[in-house]
């Protein structure tokens, strides 16, 4: 009964969704369209690090990192007048992808805090390197010309089509999230988390499991990142500050770690909250840090815990 | 004579001050059972550790099945043949009985890129586990959340974790630890049924069991082997009854 009753309501999310800019168009307020858009390129970004964090167990504090890399991605061939969307996403997942395989191949070799604070650090080096490139805007950043070109029939400059190329591509990333998560490399993942010398001692090399799982993560995350600078038509290294690494480790967190849904709902309560109180006060984060308190205390699967049968599903 | 399935040969491994091996030999042959006893803090279980891999020795060399082994991560042994159960019982807790079977299953059977069918679909994986869980006693409780398990029942677990690996030898470290006497009965009659089958190297504190399993029986005090030989000639060594089983000799 919890199961239907919770696919049910994550369906009904789903077409609350995809109504959006029906909604918009009707009562001619495009806002919603953009609010709802950028929800939904964080969505990515926090189930990209869901991956690696909730079901990997793996802490990285620097995601941002992989979101910056995708929107330069995006930007620098931009600058140079190569527009066309294949080249520029296809750079956005490999070079995001190769940054997160280095990144972990150095800091999987630790674990805890040491890990946290690697992957901080990485990140951290790549935004200093970021806001000192002057040929690329330094720290202003750069203003993108146009968007990612994608022939006639995918016109990113219409808000609409741009909203369901995002929508599709989170569904997408959804569908194949649940098949990794239960295919044998899922499980692997899993397993690791919850006890990593007993997967070594059945024989599992682990290391090149979770790098893989990390380097995938990032990919994500990177095209998360070709979307942003889509979305807000500018590039700023601002984007890999650490700050954000935190917003979407908290959308993570709020939302329901290791689940796919739950990441999703982090980032629409997250984004949400943002637009609703920085209209009240720029001090908004007031009002974030207790609601994350709670429930961190009492929601153990955070917001999707709160679904009926939340709590006992992945 | 055949080379012996392991030898172990002037192993050492120190933390800080502590010499934990010192300069330890071991042979165990294709198909014996060889316990390892000694009183507590005398080395037995960072022996295990140093066996299965996943502790370093500083000195020394091991070779299991023909080959140096010394220097392979505990996953690499795995491969060979070596399985290890744990002191402490070591299971994935979230999972249930059949799933943690399975993953050790899945293991030796070839690489776990695959990202699309769902491994719980798979028979190749779930036959064979259905299979130990049922040589171990625990087919009933396959479904079961292992983490919810008996203490006991935890224990079998880890030995079909074991199984599923296919091994050559298997370690134990205290199979019967903390079990009852009707658990620790039960466990005696599965480990039994392995014997011969199976190379055992058996750590355990209960001497009942060492001297119902064991073909040989070697003894570490403070990293040393201080005496190796069938039970009846350990019963009887003068030096072994000072050093460690005293008044608790069985009868």
């Amino acid at each position: 009964m919890d199961s239907r009753a919770r696919a049910l309501a994550l369906v009904a999310g789903f077409l609350v969704l995809g109504l959006v800019p029906v909604v918009a168009a009707l009562t001619q307020q495009p806002f919603y369209l953009d609010l709802f858009r950028r929800i939904m390129i964080f969505a990515i970004a926090a189930v990209s690090l869901d991956l690696i964090l909730g079901f990997g167990g793996m802490v990285s504090f620097g995601h941002a990192a992989y979101l910056g890399i995708g929107a330069y991605a995006v930007a620098i061939p931009a600058f140079y007048g190569i527009h066309n969307g294949l080249v520029q996403w296809t750079l956005a997942l490999a070079l995001s992808g190769l940054a997160a395989l280095v990144i972990g191949a150095v800091s999987l070799r630790t674990s805890g805090v040491s890990f946290i604070m690697i992957t901080l650090a990485f990140a951290q080096m790549l935004y200093y390197l970021g806001i000192s490139i002057n040929a690329w805007g330094a720290d202003d950043g750069m203003r993108l010309a146009r968007r990612s070109q994608f022939g006639p029939v995918v016109d990113l400059a219409n808000p609409y089509v741009f909203y369901y190329v995002v929508f599709g591509l989170l569904v997408l990333l959804l569908w194949l999230g649940h098949r990794l998560v239960n295919a044998r490399f899922g499980v692997v993942i899993r397993a690791a988390r919850s006890n990593e010398p007993r997967m070594q001692a059945i024989g599992f090399a682990t290391f090149r499991y979770k790098l893989a799982a990390f380097a995938l993560s990032g990919a994500v995350c990177g095209l998360a990142g070709a979307l942003l600078t889509n979305q807000t038509e500018y590039l700023t290294p601002s984007f890999m500050h650490w700050t954000r690494s935190g917003d979407i480790m908290v959308m993570v967190i709020l939302g329901g770690m290791g689940t796919l849904f739950g990441p999703v709902l982090g980032a629409v309560a997250f984004l949400l909250l943002e637009d609703f109180l920085s209209a009240w006060t720029v001090h908004w984060q007031v009002v974030l840090g207790p609601l994350l308190v709670l429930v961190v205390l009492f929601a153990r699967r955070g917001l999707y815990g709160l679904l009926p049968g939340g709590a006992r599903h992945g | 004579m055949a080379e012996p399935l392991l030898a172990v040969r002037g192993l050492r491994k120190r933390f800080g001050g502590l010499v934990a091996t010192d300069g330890v030999d071991l042979e165990v042959a294709e198909g014996e059972t060889l316990a390892i006893i000694g009183p507590n803090g005398a080395g037995k279980t960072t022996l295990i550790g140093q066996l299965s891999g996943d502790l370093r020795p500083d000195a020394g060399s091991i070779r299991f099945a023909g080959a140096d082994v010394t220097a392979l991560p505990a996953a690499a042994r795995s491969h060979r043949g070596l399985a290890r159960s744990f002191q402490i019982t070591s299971i994935f807790r979230d999972f249930s009985a059949l799933d943690n079977v399975a993953l050790a299953v899945q293991a030796h059977a070839g690489h776990s890129f695959r990202f699309w069918r769902p491994a719980r679909a798979e028979a190749a994986l779930r036959e064979p586990a259905a299979a130990i869980l049922e040589q171990v006693g625990l087919g009933p409780r396959a479904d079961v959340v292992a983490g919810t398990l008996a203490h006991g029942e935890q224990r079998q677990l880890e030995i079909a974790m074991a199984l599923a690996t296919r091994p050559r030898l298997l370690l134990l470290d205290e199979p019967v630890a903390g079990m009852g006497l009707d658990e620790s009965q039960r466990m005696v009659q599965l480990l039994r049924a392995l014997r011969g089958r199976h190379t055992l190297v058996l750590v355990e504190h209960d001497m009942d069991v060492v001297f119902a399993l064991a073909d040989r029986i070697s003894v570490l005090v403070y990293g040393r082997v201080i005496a190796t030989g069938a039970p009846e000639a350990i019963r009887l060594n003068a030096e072994v009854r000072r050093a460690y089983l005293g008044e608790a000799v069985p009868a």
